[in-house]
């Protein structure tokens, strides 16, 4: 940390600086300290820092009489002038104390040292061993400074997790609490709550689900730009399906997704993808997404908060999905767990990154708790979870919540088919929402209502045309009737006149009527 | 206070470098000190440098130097380092391998 504040301020700052180093020489930290990416030597060959080893060997010092560090001081200023530098670590000073027996002597000097340092104007930074109950070993050091820091390394259930505090800081406020650190090729990376308030910027901007009908589901067709999505459900409740459509979907639209699989390897999950018509390898040739994958074991919390703060710093991705945070736990305990997801969270939506995250919630857990207490972090909570009914399970998926926007109610299931998800239709049936079988079935019985109603109807239809022709029939019968009738009628009302023709005149009106008579009849076999 | 840079090899048994820091309680005591030891128990046997480190700072790094006044024993046998102002003369002498007793005959070397 010495080294980095020196290599920091040399490169970042032009301020050049001063490494005594009691511990170990020149030679050993310069190669020590290439792990971390400092390239100690060029630095020294910049004038920019310069590393002093002070060779401390009790065997070699013999103590004659009264005596002060004068030498120390003179070195360390001799340094401290030929380079001009404005910053000095000084690693390790309890080696001093190894070296020279006189505590009464060195513990006044320190503090002239101290004292001559800060006159010098130069900033310092001195580590010092821990003591028991106190903060150092000499009990000194603490109190002469104006930050004191406290590094710690704990393991914690086989994790391990360096941790650093701020115990003193004259003049300037600090947070008080813990963090963990990491030492990383780049550095030391402390990774605390990125705002201690929460005011990040918001983003009205609204970026689609990936599944049009879960789209439909919010009042406004999508999540917040920058919000953080939470998708909990049980095993196999397609919660990676979920996000990976979404991830798809940030990809499609141009935006660049950064997939972090605690499960699955990349091959694996496009290959799964693939078989539900997500196609997320165009994508990751494209270069708009990277999947990330790697089991949640192989770091401890900090180191994977560190690797995703470094992907997200390389990549600039616009959405991030995590899946599963639930496989964190193995890694930390759950307040661990949590105020790493917190920073996370934290992190991604100063950044204005939209995260999705998936947790598998074990079915004996109660529905509104996820096992990180996450939920009350996140802007909106899907859930998905097995509905189980008739021997049968079926996927249901709900909207816990949503901030900002209004949200289905409803429970919709959904099932994975070669072209995607989708969202079926809500079938209310008498005893609820109808699902799997029983959705089947009822969408049956409704077919054979349909057809049944229709056969009805067409038989009515028969049964009309027949009612009509045979009321047709009628109508012919009634008019022959008729017709024999009228003629019948019409026979006797020229009989009558001819009788009475025939009565009223002489004998040459009998012939004409027999010419009328004839008439009638051949007329019938038309009609 | 300051003499030769780097004594030349020259044939005294005994190499003494003492630094010193300017003109301090300590420092003068330290000189004091030597030469009167160097006058009772390495009579003509002896390289005595005084270097006052104020003036050569670059030194200070290269010979190590922490507690000021510091006498290094160059030869003969190990390098020594004796840090104060050598008030202690029994642990002086036993650190520079000489016997107690300033009249008799001095040891030779200690190997």
């Amino acid at each position: 940390m010495g080294i980095e504040f020196l290599v920091r301020g040399a490169l970042n700052y032009n301020e050049p600086g001063v490494l005594m180093a009691f511990e170990e020489t020149a030679e050993e930290l310069a190669a020590n300290v290439t792990s971390l990416g400092f390239d100690l030597p060029a630095l020294q060959a910049q004038k920019l820092l310069r590393v002093d080893h002070v060779h401390v060997d009790r065997s070699e010092i013999e103590e004659t009489g009264e005596y002060d560090l004068d030498g120390l001081f003179i070195r360390l200023g001799y340094a401290i002038d030929t380079i001009g530098a404005k910053r000095v670590v000084l690693d390790t000073i309890e080696s001093l104390f190894s070296g020279f027996p006189n505590q009464a002597i060195l513990r006044s000097e320190i503090r002239r040292l101290f004292r001559w340092l800060k006159d010098k104007g130069v900033t310092t930074i001195i580590t010092a061993e821990r003591g028991e109950g106190s903060l150092t070993r000499q009990g000194l050091e603490e109190y002469v400074s104006d930050c004191v820091i406290l590094l710690d390394n704990r393991v914690i259930d086989q994790i391990t997790t360096r941790r650093l505090r701020i115990v003193k800081y004259r003049g300037s406020t600090h947070g008080t609490n813990e963090y963990p650190y990491l030492i990383t090729e780049s550095g030391i990376s402390v990774l605390p709550v990125t705002s201690l308030k929460l005011e990040h910027a918001v983003s009205d901007r609204i970026v689609s689900t990936g599944i049009p009908a879960l789209d439909e589901m919010f009042g406004r067709k999508g999540f917040y730009e920058g919000s953080s999505i939470l998708l909990t459900g049980t095993a196999g409740t397609a919660k990676t399906t979920l996000a990976a459509a979404f991830a798809q979907e940030i990809c499609r639209h141009d935006g660049r997704c950064l997939y972090f699989a605690f499960e699955e390897s990349p091959q694996q999950l496009v290959r799964n993808m693939h078989s539900v018509s997500i196609d997320l390898w165009s994508h990751i040739e494209a270069g708009r997404l990277l999947i990330e994958a790697s089991r949640p074991t192989l770091n401890g919390l900090e180191r994977h908060l560190v690797t995703i703060h470094k992907l997200v710093a390389e990549f600039k991705p616009t959405a991030v999905v995590i899946d599963p945070i639930s496989n964190l736990i193995n890694v930390g305990n759950v307040g661990e767990v949590r105020s790493m997801l917190t920073r996370l969270i934290d992190f991604l939506k100063v950044n204005g990154i939209t995260a999705l995250f998936t947790s598998l919630i074990s079915g004996s857990l109660q529905m509104d708790t996820t096992e990180e207490g996450v939920s009350s972090l996140v802007d909106t909570w899907i859930s998905v979870r097995d509905l189980e009914g008739v021997g049968e399970r079926n996927r249901g998926l709900s909207i816990l919540k949503s901030r900002g926007m209004a949200h289905s109610n409803q429970v919709r299931e959904f099932i994975i088919t070669d072209q995607g998800i989708q969202l079926l239709d809500v079938v209310v049936g008498p005893t609820g929402i109808v699902t799997g079988a029983s959705r089947l079935a009822r969408q049956l019985q409704e077919q054979a209502q349909a057809v049944a109603a229709q056969q009805e109807l067409e038989r009515k239809d028969r049964e009309l045309e027949r009612r009509r022709r045979v009321l047709e029939a009628t109508i012919a019968n009634l008019r022959t009737e008729f017709e024999s009738v009228e003629e019948e009628f019409r026979q006797i009302n020229s009989q009558e006149q001819d009788r009475q023709q025939s009565t009223a005149k002489a004998k040459p009106s009998s012939a004409s009527s027999a010419a009328g008579e004839q008439k009638p009849a051949s007329q019938q076999p038309i009609t | 206070m300051e003499e030769n840079e780097k004594p030349p090899e020259s044939g005294a048994e005994y190499v003494l470098h003492l630094y010193i820091t300017g003109a301090t309680p300590n420092s003068t005591r330290a000189v004091r000190n030597i030469k009167e030891i160097c006058e009772l128990y390495l009579k003509g046997r002896h390289e005595l440098l005084i270097v006052d480190i104020y003036q050569q700072p670059e030194l200070a790094q290269g010979e190590q130097l922490i507690g000021i006044p510091t006498l290094i024993k160059k030869r003969p046998g190990l390098v020594r380092r004796l840090v104060g102002d050598l008030s202690d003369r029994a642990r002086v002498l036993t650190a520079l391998g000489l016997p107690p007793l300033p009249p008799s005959d001095p040891d030779p070397t200690n190997g």
